[in-house]
């Protein structure tokens, strides 16, 4: 498990030597504001391909702005803009002429609570985001497999495959969730981020999430934003604990909650705060 | 008094429930009593005629043979062009406001937009007697029928009056855009922004967003809408009957000057003489009343299916 650097504020880091490939995707000192409220404070993070990254703090801490800035949702807020570099594989999505449709087409994002298009069957909602995509959509064919195959990869084809036309809003809470992310997997993006995925579950439906979420793990990189510090302990490679729209300290996930560095991680997850 | 409160409800709340439960009630009663009165009203003509008051266009007060056929035409068609024409516009208009215009232009235009609701419909009628119908004569009618070459197919076919069809589908369409767009606008303003997000979040653009969330999420209050829309057309009088010629007769050119229902009743209602003639408009009546209330419960049906979905 590569060990990067834990990372204060603007203190840029030289890339840690045990980082042995480079991060899919690296935040460079990213403010984030809302009007004139800084919500994000220079923040720099690395994500490392193929693991889940977790980001944990309190209410109010930055951590889903954090995560929408990743994508460029947060600009879709009227008066949101950001600062600083957000870079894909090297290329900083915030440059001028990145089309933002583009950065989110390769970045998924799933929210909080389940957002299935309500007119669209189970099999046109998977399909959706090829839709969206205009001409280059796929052939009635191309689309049946591509729906089997995302609904598969996010764990909910045998419980929807006998009725892929129904609506949607006709599957529970925990399925819609699970449909949500087989819709973002469907284009095949790079990086999923996932806003507090389960916070609107059950326990029992927040648990297949979580093994959806692990289950990913290697094939796409992962965010996930919660609240649970429990969850970003079972399935996270790694953890960012964030207060007051700063990144206070990321680390191997194993080491951030038995060791943390920052006395401020430690009141947190010990439940002193927040 | 502590007594009482403890054996029931006191003697004012008693009164008090009974009275509004008197004045909620008295407006449905009303509404039936209309009905049944315009009914037993309208049934001797209904006796008289049978389905050929539906059917026939022969509207002779003189020899008392009543078929109001070409006002029911005259109504639906009118109706139906002036939402054919207003929807697209209408829609359009709440897309701008509720999506794209800057929040300094939104609450203006919608105000202006919504102000269209409050002119008088006499006004409209006046309007439409000096600019719109001498507009559509000389302009617009042969410009359609001459330019485009359409002046042989049935809807263009004919001499170019002014009063006409036409003019009466133009003036109701503007009428009823306030309605259709104010109504559009805030079904559209109630679509989820988890919604619009999770369009965004698939690499959707403005517009896609628009088309494969936004609209199919509110597709039934929309079309709720325009029921409304049609509603209103259905029923209005002063202006239609400035502008539409008033003639009894079907033709299938919009061109022609043709009746509706509200302004045959308009018309007439002053110079029926005899009980035939009467329980002729009437009957004409019934009818628009009985149109006008399926409309509205089509229309009470939508926005209720609409409720339901949200919940879901």
């Amino acid at each position: 498990m590569p060990l990067t650097a834990v990372r204060f504020g603007a203190t840029v880091t030289a890339e840690s030597p045990a980082t042995t490939t480079a991060p899919i995707v690296s935040v460079r000192s990213l403010d984030a504001y809302f009007a004139a409220t800084r919500a994000v404070r220079d923040v720099s993070l690395d994500l490392v391909e193929g693991q889940v990254t977790a980001i944990i703090g309190p209410s109010g801490c930055g951590k889903s702005t954090l995560l929408r800035c990743l994508n460029r949702m947060h600009e879709t807020v009227p008066s949101a803009h950001t600062e600083g570099e957000v870079l894909l594989e090297g290329k900083d999505i915030y440059a001028r002429g990145v089309n933002p449709i583009e950065v989110r087409r390769r970045i998924g994002m799933v929210f909080q609570r389940p957002t299935p298009f309500p007119t669209m069957s189970i099999r046109d909602n998977v399909i959706a985001g090829f839709r969206a995509a205009g001409p280059a959509a796929p052939t009635r064919g191309e689309q049946h497999d591509i729906a089997e195959s995302s609904l598969r990869r996010a764990a909910l084809w045998d419980e929807v495959k006998d009725r892929l036309h129904e609506s949607a809003t006709a599957l529970s809470g925990g399925q819609q969730q699970r449909l949500c992310i087989a819709r973002a997997l469907a284009t095949k993006p790079r990086v999923l981020l996932l806003d507090e995925p389960t916070a609107s579950l059950d326990p029992l439906s927040s648990q297949k999430v979580e093994e959806l979420v692990y289950e990913l793990r290697g094939d796409v990189t992962i965010v996930i934003v919660t609240h649970n510090m429990q969850q970003a302990a079972r399935v996270s490679d790694r953890t960012a604990f964030m207060l007051l729209g700063e990144l206070v300290e990321a680390a191997p996930t194993s080491r951030l909650f038995t060791s943390p560095v920052d006395e401020r991680t430690e009141s947190y997850i010990t439940g002193r705060f927040g | 008094m502590a007594s009482t409160s403890l054996h029931g409800a006191s003697v004012g709340d008693r009164i008090f429930r009974l009275a509004t439960t008197a004045f909620a009630l008295s407006i449905p009663l009303l509404l039936v009593l209309l009905a049944i009165d315009v009914a037993a009203a309208a049934w001797p003509a209904l006796k008289t005629f049978g389905v050929a008051f539906l059917t026939s266009s022969r509207w002779d007060a003189v020899d008392g043979v009543f078929g109001a056929a070409p006002a029911i035409y005259g109504t639906i068609v009118s109706s139906v062009l002036a939402l054919l024409i207003a929807t697209p516009l209408a829609v359009g208009v709440a897309i701008f406001l509720s999506e794209f215009a800057p929040a300094w232009l939104r609450q203006p235009v919608a105000f202006l937009v919504d102000l269209l609701a409050a002119i008088p419909s006499v006004v409209y009628g006046l309007w439409g007697i000096f600019v719109l119908v001498p507009f559509l004569r000389e302009r617009v009618m042969p410009l359609l029928a001459d330019r485009l070459h359409l002046g042989g197919t049935p809807l263009f076919s004919g001499p170019a009056y002014g009063p006409s069809m036409l003019a009466a589908a133009v003036i109701l369409a503007i009428m009823v855009l306030p309605y259709i767009s104010s109504v559009t606008r805030e079904v559209l303003m109630a679509v989820p922004r988890s919604q619009r997000e999770a369009a965004l979040a698939l690499g959707a653009t403005r517009w896609e967003m628009i088309w494969g969330a936004v609209l199919p999420y509110a597709s039934s209050g929309v079309l709720g809408s325009i029921i409304l829309g049609l509603g209103r057309a259905l029923g209005e009088t002063m202006a239609v009957t400035m502008v539409i010629g008033n003639r009894h007769e079907i033709s299938s050119s919009l061109f022609a000057p043709g009746y509706t229902m509200a302004s045959l009743i308009a018309n007439e209602f002053s110079e029926a003489t005899n009980d035939l003639h009467l329980s002729a408009l009437m009957a004409v009546g019934a009818v628009l009343l009985a149109i006008t209330l399926v409309v509205n419960v089509l229309a009470r049906w939508l926005v209720w299916r609409v409720q339901r979905q949200g919940q879901a």
